[in-house]
C-alpha cells in the first residue's frame, strides 16, 4: 500500500478475495468442461480395454474395476488367437494400406508435378477432372465397380481393394501437391536443366522438397483405408483377403454371447491405430488444421 | 523459363507423368460411376438381358410399394441422422475449440484425447457402443444410477423412436474431432490485432467471441456442414455393424446406405438387384451434387463477400 490508499485496508482484502475466488473458478470451469468431454471421449475405449483382461464373472460384477490378481485372465485372447486368423487379417490390411499409401503418393506426385510445372494443352481442364472426385464419394460407383472387379477376375483379391483405395485417394492427393509443388522455386529447377538433367531427374529433385505435405496426406489417407468395411465386405469377403476391420465385424458376429473373446477382439482391432496415433497424433492434427487453414 | 508443349507434339515426358494417374483414376473411379448412372436407366428383361427402360427405374423407386416406403423411409431417417450430427456436432465442435484456443494450460492434451476416437474404425466404435449400452451387461444403467438416474435407462437401439437419434448420438461422439479441429483452426487463425482492438474497445470475452470470432469462423461451419452431408449421404458401416443389412428395429435406423446395400445384394428371400440399386446410388449422387451445390453457390458466395 503506497499512501493514497482511500479504502480502508479490511474492505481491500474482502475485495480482492472474492475477485481472486471468481477468477479461480473462471479458470477452473474451461478445464472442468474439457475434463468431462475427455472423460466422455475415453471412457468407453479404457471400459473395453480393462475388461478384456478379467474373467467373465468380474467384466459382469465390477465392469468399472481394472483386473486385480484375482479377476485377471487372458481368457478371451486365448479364444481369438485359437479360433480366428488375426494373423492374417493384419497381414492383408498392412499389405492393402502401405501398398495403396506408396502407389498413391508415388502416382499422385507425378501427376501433381505435371500440372504444377508444366503448361500444355488442357491442363486446366484435366486438373478440374482429377478434383472432381474429391467431393463425390467413390462409393457411388459401386454397382460399376463389382462389376468391373468381376470382368478383371479381381473379386476377392487384394488387387482390387488396393486399386480403388489408390482411385479413392489420388484426387485430394494431386490437389494438395499440385498446390505445395507451384512453391518450389523454379531457380532451382532450372539450374539442373542447364545442368543437363532429364526432367524425371528434375521430379527426383522435387520430390525431397515437398515431404512434409507427403507425411501429411500419407497419415490422413491411410486412416480411412485401414478402417473401411465397405469395400472388404463387397469386393474381397473371404477370410483369405479379409482386413482387420472386416475380420473384426464377421469374428463378433459368430461370437456376440462370448464376451471375453467379443472384448479382446475388440482390444486387438483397436491397437495398431493407437499405437498409430500415439506416435502421430501431433502430425495428424497438424495437417488437417493446415489443409483448413488453406 | 517454363518449357511449352508446342503444337508439334505433346512431350513424352508429361504423358509418362500423368498417365498412372489419369488411367487409375478414369478406370476405378470415373468409369465405375458413370456405368452405375448408365444402368440406372436399364432393368433385366425376361431373358436376363439388360434392355434400357427410360425412367422406369426411378418411377418403381418412387411409386412402387416394394421400394417407395423404404426409399422415403431412409431418405427422411437420413436426413435426421445429418440434423443431429450438424446441431450437435458443430454446437460442441465450437464450444470445444473456443475453450481449446483460449490460451488454457495442457490445450495439446485434451486436443489429442477429444480427437482419439475419430481415428478409430467405425465397427469398433460401433461394436463398443452396442456393449455398452446393453442391457445385459448394465453398464450405462449403472452410470446413470450414479446420479441417480437409473429410472430414465432403456435398451435405446433396440427401440424403434429412439434407435435412430441413438446411432446418431455414437456417430457425433465418434466424428466431434472434425468439427473441433477445424473450428480450432479458424479460431487460431484469426490474427490478434483483432482481438485486441475489439478489447481496447472495451469488449468482454464473451462480446469478442460473438461479435469477433464467431463471425470469422462462419466459413468453418459451411465447410463442416458440406462434409458433414456428403458423409452421412453415403454413411453405411455405423449401421450396419450395430443394426445389420436391415436397420432394425422396424428399419427405423434405416438410411440410404443401408438401403442401397440390402437392394444391390438382396437379403433372405429377396434376391439382389444392380439395377435398382444403381438407381438408389445415383440417387444418393444427386442428393450430394445438390448438396455440394447449394454449399458452393450460397455459402461460399456469400463468405467470399463477407470477406471482401
Amino acid at each position: 500500500m503506497k499512501g493514497e490508499s482511500v479504502i480502508p485496508f479490511r474492505q481491500v482484502q474482502e475485495v480482492s478475495r472474492g475477485y481472486r475466488l471468481r477468477q479461480a473458478l473462471k479458470r477452473a470451469i474451461p478445464h472442468i468442461i474439457l475434463i468431462g468431454a475427455a472423460v466422455i471421449a475415453l471412457f468407453p475405449i479404457v471400459l473395453i480395454l480393462i475388461n478384456s483382461f478379467k474373467e467373465r464373472p468380474a467384466i459382469f460384477g465390477q465392469p468399472f474395476t481394472p483386473p486385480t490378481a484375482e479377476t485377471f485372465s487372458l481368457i478371451g485372447y486365448e479364444t481369438v488367437f485359437s479360433r480366428a486368423n488375426f494373423g492374417i487379417y493384419f497381414l492383408n490390411s498392412i499389405t492393402v494400406t502401405v501398398s495403396a499409401l506408396l502407389l498413391t503418393l508415388w502416382i499422385g506426385s507425378m501427376a501433381a508435378y505435371a500440372l504444377a510445372e508444366y503448361r500444355f494443352w488442357g491442363n486446366t481442364v484435366l486438373a478440374l477432372f482429377l478434383s472432381l472426385g474429391i467431393m463425390i464419394p467413390i462409393r457411388l460407383g459401386t454397382v460399376g465397380i463389382l462389376r468391373l472387379m468381376v470382368s478383371l477376375s479381381l473379386v476377392n483379391t487384394l488387387v482390387a481393394l488396393i486399386l480403388i483405395y489408390i482411385a479413392q485417394a489420388l484426387p485430394l492427393t494431386i490437389f494438395i501437391l499440385t498446390s505445395f509443388m507451384r512453391q518450389v522455386p523454379t531457380e532451382l529447377k532450372d539450374a539442373a536443366r542447364i545442368d543437363g538433367a532429364s526432367e524425371y531427374r528434375i521430379y527426383g529433385l522435387v520430390l525431397p522438397l515437398v515431404r512434409p505435405a507427403l507425411g501429411a496426406i500419407g497419415i490422413f489417407t491411410m486412416i480411412p483405408i485401414w478402417n473401411d468395411l465397405w469395400f472388404p465386405l463387397i469386393l474381397a469377403p473371404s477370410s483369405r483377403t479379409a482386413t482387420v476391420t472386416l475380420g473384426v465385424q464377421q469374428f463378433l458376429g459368430q461370437f456376440v454371447s462370448d464376451w471375453n473373446a467379443v472384448l479382446s477382439s475388440l482390444v486387438l482391432a483397436m491397437l495398431p491405430i493407437l499405437i498409430f496415433y500415439l506416435f502421430f497424433s501431433r502430425q495428424l492434427i497438424k495437417s488437417i488444421t493446415a489443409g483448413a487453414i488453406k | 523459363m517454363q518449357p511449352t508443349a508446342g503444337r508439334k507434339s505433346f512431350p513424352t515426358y508429361i504423358l509418362v507423368f500423368l498417365a498412372p494417374a489419369i488411367l487409375i483414376y478414369t478406370i476405378f473411379m470415373v468409369y465405375p460411376l458413370v456405368n452405375s448412372l448408365r444402368l440406372s436407366f436399364f432393368a433385366p428383361n425376361a431373358a436376363r438381358q439388360e434392355i434400357f427402360v427410360g425412367l422406369q427405374n426411378y418411377v418403381k423407386l418412387f411409386t412402387d410399394d416394394n421400394f417407395a416406403p423404404r426409399f422415403r423411409g431412409a431418405l427422411v431417417n437420413n436426413f435426421v441422422f445429418f440434423l443431429v450430427h450438424v446441431l450437435v456436432q458443430n454446437t460442441i465442435g465450437l464450444l470445444l475449440a473456443a475453450l481449446l484456443t483460449s490460451g488454457i494450460k495442457g490445450s495439446r492434451f485434451y486436443r489429442t484425447v477429444l480427437f482419439l476416437p475419430t481415428v478409430l474404425s467405425v465397427v469398433i466404435i460401433g461394436f463398443i457402443w452396442q456393449l455398452i449400452l446393453n442391457p445385459l451387461w448394465g453398464v450405462s444403467e449403472s452410470i446413470l444410477d450414479l446420479v441417480g438416474l437409473g429410472f430414465l435407462f432403456k435398451p435405446w437401439l433396440g427401440l424403434p423412436e429412439s434407435a435412430l437419434l441413438t446411432v446418431s448420438l455414437i456417430s457425433v461422439w465418434q466424428w466431434i474431432g472434425i468439427p473441433m479441429i477445424l473450428f480450432y483452426a479458424a479460431l487460431i487463425g484469426i490474427p490478434d490485432e483483432l482481438i485486441e482492438a475489439a478489447r481496447v474497445d472495451g469488449a468482454t470475452g464473451w462480446h469478442v467471441f460473438w461479435r469477433v470470432k464467431f463471425p470469422l469462423v462462419l466459413p468453418t461451419v459451411g465447410i463442416v456442414a458440406i462434409l458433414t452431408f456428403v458423409g452421412n449421404f453415403n454413411a453405411f458401416d455405423l449401421i450396419y455393424t450395430m443394426k445389420g443389412a436391415n436397420a432394425g428395429p422396424e428399419f427405423s435406423t434405416d438410411i440410404m446406405g443401408t438401403f442401397f446395400y440390402r437392394t444391390f445384394f438382396g437379403q433372405q428371400l429377396q434376391l439382389g438387384n444392380p439395377s435398382m440399386g444403381a438407381t438408389i446410388a445415383a440417387m444418393m449422387f444427386l442428393i450430394i451434387l445438390v448438396g455440394v451445390l447449394v454449399y458452393i453457390f450460397s455459402f461460399q458466395r456469400r463468405v467470399t463477400s463477407y470477406e471482401l
